[in-house]
C-alpha cells in the first residue's frame, strides 16, 4: 500500500509538499510478518535524476541549509560594485595582491570558527598568533638558530597549548569563555611584549623573518606561470576523481549520491574558477625591469589547511562530535561524548589555528613587532566566520565558510583602499557587510526553526 | 486494529509461563528524598516482546521510577533483577550496557546532523581514521526499513527539518540499532498530531513484535489502551495494581489513577 505507492512513486510526486513531511507508518501487519522491503525508503530516488536533485537542493535552501549560495552570490555583488567604481579593482595588478592580503583573514576565520562551532568565543586568537609569531621568529634567529621547521613546530605547540590551557578552565571548571579568552587576550598581549624585552636580538619590539626560510617565502615568493598551471591541473584532478569515485562508490551501494551532472558541474565550475585565478595572477603585476608574476604560495597553502580542517570536521569522529556539542551537548553526553574533552580539543584547535595565522601574517609584513593589534584581528576573524555562514549558536559553519567570510573582507578593504575613502568610512562599510551577513543568518534560522515543526 | 489483538494474545501467553520472558524485574524498589517517599516496594515484571504502560498522576513516581531503571538513580532499597540476576546500575551506561535504553521527550537529537548521524552517534563506524558512511547509512536504511520508518524525503536530512513523530521515529530506530532489549519511552505522543501519534504507536507495536521490550509512561489513556499489552498503575509512589490490558477500561484506569483503588467491583 502506502510502501508499494512510495518506492514505485518516483520522483516527481515524492516532492508534493503534502507528502513531503512525512514519515508514512505502514500497517503493522506487514511487520509482524516480517517482510520489509529494504528499498522502502525513497532516498536514492535521488542518485540518478537531475532535475529532482536540484529541486531536493532548492528544498534544502528553503528548509535553511542554504550552504555556501548567499555568500557567494554577496561576493560577486561586491567585485561588480568595485569594479564599477574603480576599473582598475579586477586589474592583475591589484588582483594578485588580493588573494594574500585575503588570506590572513581567513586563517584567523578559521581559528575562530572552531569556537564559534560550540556557540563559545575566544578573543585570545589575535595575541596568541602574536606569540606565535615571535616564537617562530626567535627560535629561528640566533642565538636559537632552530631549523625553520622545528621553529615552526615550537610555534605551534607553543600556541595549541595556550588554547589547550584556556579550553581546560572553561571545559572543566564550567567558566565561560568570554572571560577566560578575554583573559588570555590581556595576558598574551603582556606576553608578548616580555618575549621582545627578554630578546636582544629584537630591535624596538620587532623580528625580522629569517628571509631564506620557507615562512618568509610563503606570502613573499611565487609559483612560477607554469608551476600555477601544473598545480591547478594536479588539484583539480584531485577534486574530480575524489569527487565522482566518491558518488560511484555511493550509488554502487544504492546510497543517496548527487547525480554525474551535479558532480560535473562543481568540477567544471572549479576548474572555470582555479582557471581565471591562475591566469590572472599569472599576469606581470610588477614593473616591465622588476617581473611580479604567479600564484603566491600562500595560497595553495591556504587551501590546504581549509581542506585540511574540512576532512577533520566532516569525516572523523572528532569532526561529529564538534558539531554535535555544539548544537545540543545534553544529547551528545547521553550518547556517550566526553563533552569536556571535546570543548578542550576545540579551544586547542582555536590556539593551533591562530599559530597558523600567526605564521601568515608574519610572512606577510616579513616581520612581527609588538605594535601588531591583536584586538582588531580577533574582530575581524569573529566577522570573516560569521560572514561567511557560521553560525554563533553553535552546530553550524564549515571552514569554507571562512574562507569565503575572509575573502569578502579581504575584497571590501583592498575595495575601499582603492577608492581611497577614509578609515571612518572604511570601518562602517565592513560593519555594514557583517550586519547584512547575520542579518541574513538570523532569516534563515528564523525560517529553518518555523519549518521544524 | 486486529495487530492489536494479536500481540494482547501474545502477551496472555507469555504471561502464562511467567518468569522465562520476563527480562527486568524490579522488587521492592524505594526511594525517598528526605520526608519525601517517592517510591515505596515497588514490584514490576517487565516481559520481553511486550509493551508495558505505566501510568499514574502527576507526582506518583513514574519519572522516578524510569530515573532508577535508566541507572540515573540508585534506589534507597529494593533489587533490580535483569535476565535473572541481580544488577546495580551506577549510572546510565550501567544501564546501556545491559541494553536498557531510555528516550526521554526531548529526544536527545542533534538537528544540524542527519538522520544516519544521529542514529549512529557515539557509535560512528570508522574506516581507518575517517568514518565509514556508506556503511553506516545502509545500517540505518535497513534498521528504518525494518521498522517500516518511510521518509518521503531523504535519509541524509538534517533532524531540524523532521517533524516531532519522525524525530520520535529517528529516536525509536537509534535505539533499536544499538540492540536495546528495553526501551523506556517517556511520554512518546506528547505533543504529536493525531497522524503522528498513530505512527508512533505504530512503531512501538513493531518494536515490540521484534522481542524488545517496552515501557511506555504516558498520560494519555486512548493511546496506553491502543499500545499496552499490560498496564501498571503508580498512585502516591506505590504500584497499586498490573495486569493485562484487558482486565481495564478507562473508568477503572482513571480510578486507579486518581485514587488508587476502584470503587466499584472489577
Amino acid at each position: 500500500m502506502a510502501d508499494s505507492e512510495l518506492t514505485s512513486g518516483g520522483t516527481g510526486e515524492t516532492l508534493t509538499p503534502d507528502t513531503e513531511d512525512q514519515i508514512v507508518g505502514v500497517d503493522a501487519e506487514a511487520g509482524l510478518s516480517g517482510d520489509a522491503p529494504l528499498s522502502a525508503l525513497s532516498a536514492d530516488a535521488y542518485s540518478n535524476d537531475f532535475g529532482a536533485y536540484v529541486r531536493m537542493s532548492l528544498s534544502k535552501v528553503r528548509n535553511g541549509e542554504s550552504g555556501a549560495g548567499p555568500i557567494i552570490i554577496g561576493l560577486i555583488a561586491i567585485v561588480i560594485f568595485f569594479q564599477l567604481e574603480q576599473s582598475v579593482f579586477l586589474h592583475a595588478s591589484n588582483l594578485g595582491n588580493l588573494p594574500a592580503e585575503a588570506s590572513i583573514y581567513i586563517m584567523f576565520g578559521l581559528a575562530e570558527m572552531f569556537a564559534l562551532l560550540l556557540s563559545e568565543i575566544d578573543l585570545s586568537i589575535g595575541y596568541n598568533a602574536a606569540i606565535g609569531a615571535f616564537v617562530f621568529a626567535e627560535l629561528n634567529a640566533t642565538p636559537v638558530n632552530w631549523p625553520w621547521w622545528l621553529a615552526v613546530l615550537g610555534a605551534l605547540f607553543v600556541t595549541t597549548g595556550f588554547g589547550a590551557l584556556q579550553g581546560t578552565l572553561i571545559a572543566r571548571l564550567g567558566l565561560p569563555s568570554f572571560v577566560v579568552t578575554l583573559a588570555g587576550f590581556l595576558g598574551f598581549e603582556g606576553l608578548m611584549l616580555e618575549l621582545t624585552n627578554i630578546d636582544p636580538t629584537s630591535l624596538g619590539g620587532v623580528m625580522e623573518l629569517n628571509q631564506t626560510s620557507p615562512v618568509y617565502k610563503l606570502a613573499n615568493s611565487n609559483m612560477s606561470p607554469t608551476l600555477g598551471w601544473v598545480v591547478l591541473v594536479g588539484l583539480l584532478a584531485a577534486y574530480a576523481i575524489f569527487t565522482l569515485n566518491r558518488a560511484r562508490v555511493k550509488r554502487n551501494h544504492g546510497l543517496v549520491a548527487p547525480p554525474l551532472g551535479v558532480s560535473l558541474m562543481g568540477i567544471v565550475v572549479a576548474a572555470i574558477g582555479g582557471a581565471v585565478l591562475v591566469a590572472i595572477m599569472n599576469v606581470n603585476r610588477g614593473s616591465p625591469i622588476a617581473p611580479l608574476r604567479g600564484v603566491p604560495w600562500v595560497v595553495p597553502f591556504v587551501l590546504v589547511v581549509v581542506v585540511a580542517f574540512s576532512v577533520m570536521l566532516s569525516r572523523t569522529r572528532l569532526g561529529r562530535y564538534i558539531y554535535a556539542v555544539g548544537a545540543n551537548p545534553e544529547a551528545a553526553r547521553r550518547a556517550g561524548i566526553n563533552v569536556t574533552m571535546i570543548r578542550t580539543v576545540v579551544f586547542a584547535l582555536c590556539g593551533f589555528g591562530a599559530g597558523l595565522a600567526g605564521l601568515v601574517y608574519a610572512s606577510q609584513l616579513g616581520s612581527i613587532a609588538t605594535d601588531f593589534d591583536g584586538g582588531t584581528q580577533v574582530l575581524y576573524a569573529v566577522a570573516a566566520a560569521v560572514i561567511g555562514g557560521c553560525s554563533l549558536f553553535g552546530g553550524r559553519g564549515k571552514p569554507v565558510n571562512a574562507l569565503l567570510g575572509g575573502l569578502v573582507i579581504g575584497v571590501v578593504i583592498n575595495g575601499l583602499a582603492l577608492m581611497s575613502v577614509s578609515a571612518a568610512v572604511n570601518y562602517m562599510a565592513t560593519a555594514v557587510v557583517l550586519l547584512a551577513a547575520v542579518i541574513l543568518d538570523a532569516l534563515v534560522r528564523r525560517r529553518s526553526s518555523t519549518l521544524a515543526r | 486494529m486486529s495487530t492489536s489483538e494479536d500481540s494482547t494474545v501474545g502477551s496472555g501467553a507469555q504471561s502464562a509461563h511467567s518468569g522465562d520472558g520476563t527480562l527486568l524485574s524490579l522488587r521492592k524498589i524505594s526511594k525517598t528524598f528526605g520526608p519525601v517517599r517517592a517510591l515505596t516496594d515497588v514490584d514490576l515484571d517487565i516481559a520481553a516482546g511486550e509493551v508495558t504502560a505505566l501510568i499514574g498522576d502527576n507526582g506518583a513516581g513514574k519519572s522516578s521510577l524510569i530515573k532508577t531503571v535508566s541507572g540515573l538513580w540508585r534506589p534507597d532499597g529494593g533489587q533490580i533483577v535483569w535476565e535473572g540476576s541481580e544488577v546495580n546500575l551506577h549510572n546510565p551506561k550501567d544501564a546501556e550496557s545491559l541494553g536498557i535504553t531510555t528516550i526521554y521527550q526531548d529526544l536527545a537529537l542533534c538537528e544540524n546532523l542527519d538522520i544516519v548521524q544521529n542514529m549512529f552517534l557515539g557509535h560512528e563506524l570508522t574506516k581507518g581514521i575517517v568514518m565509514d558512511e556508506a556503511t553506516m547509512e545502509i545500517k540505518a536504511r535497513e534498521t528504518l526499513s525494518e521498522l517500516q520508518v518511510v521518509t518521503v524525503r531523504s535519509i541524509r536530512q538534517l533532524v531540524a527539518s523532521l517533524s516531532g513523530g519522525q524525530r520520535q521515529s529517528v529516536a525509536v530506530s537509534k535505539a533499536v540499532m544499538s540492540n536495546a532489549k528495553l526501551v523506556i519511552m517517556d511520554e512518546p505522543t506528547a505533543a504529536l498530531g493525531v497522524a503522528q501519534t498513530t505512527m508512533v504507536l505504530d512503531l512501538i507495536k513493531r518494536l515490540a513484535a521484534r522481542g524488545v521490550a517496552v515501557l511506555v509512561i504516558s498520560h494519555n489513556l486512548i493511546d496506553v489502551f491502543e499500545v499496552a499489552d499490560r498496564i501498571a498503575v503508580l498512585y502516591l509512589g506505590r504500584l497499586v495494581i498490573e495486569g493485562p490490558a484487558a482486565d481495564f477500561d478507562r473508568q477503572s484506569a482513571v480510578e486507579y489513577m486518581t485514587t488508587g483503588t476502584v470503587a466499584r467491583a472489577a
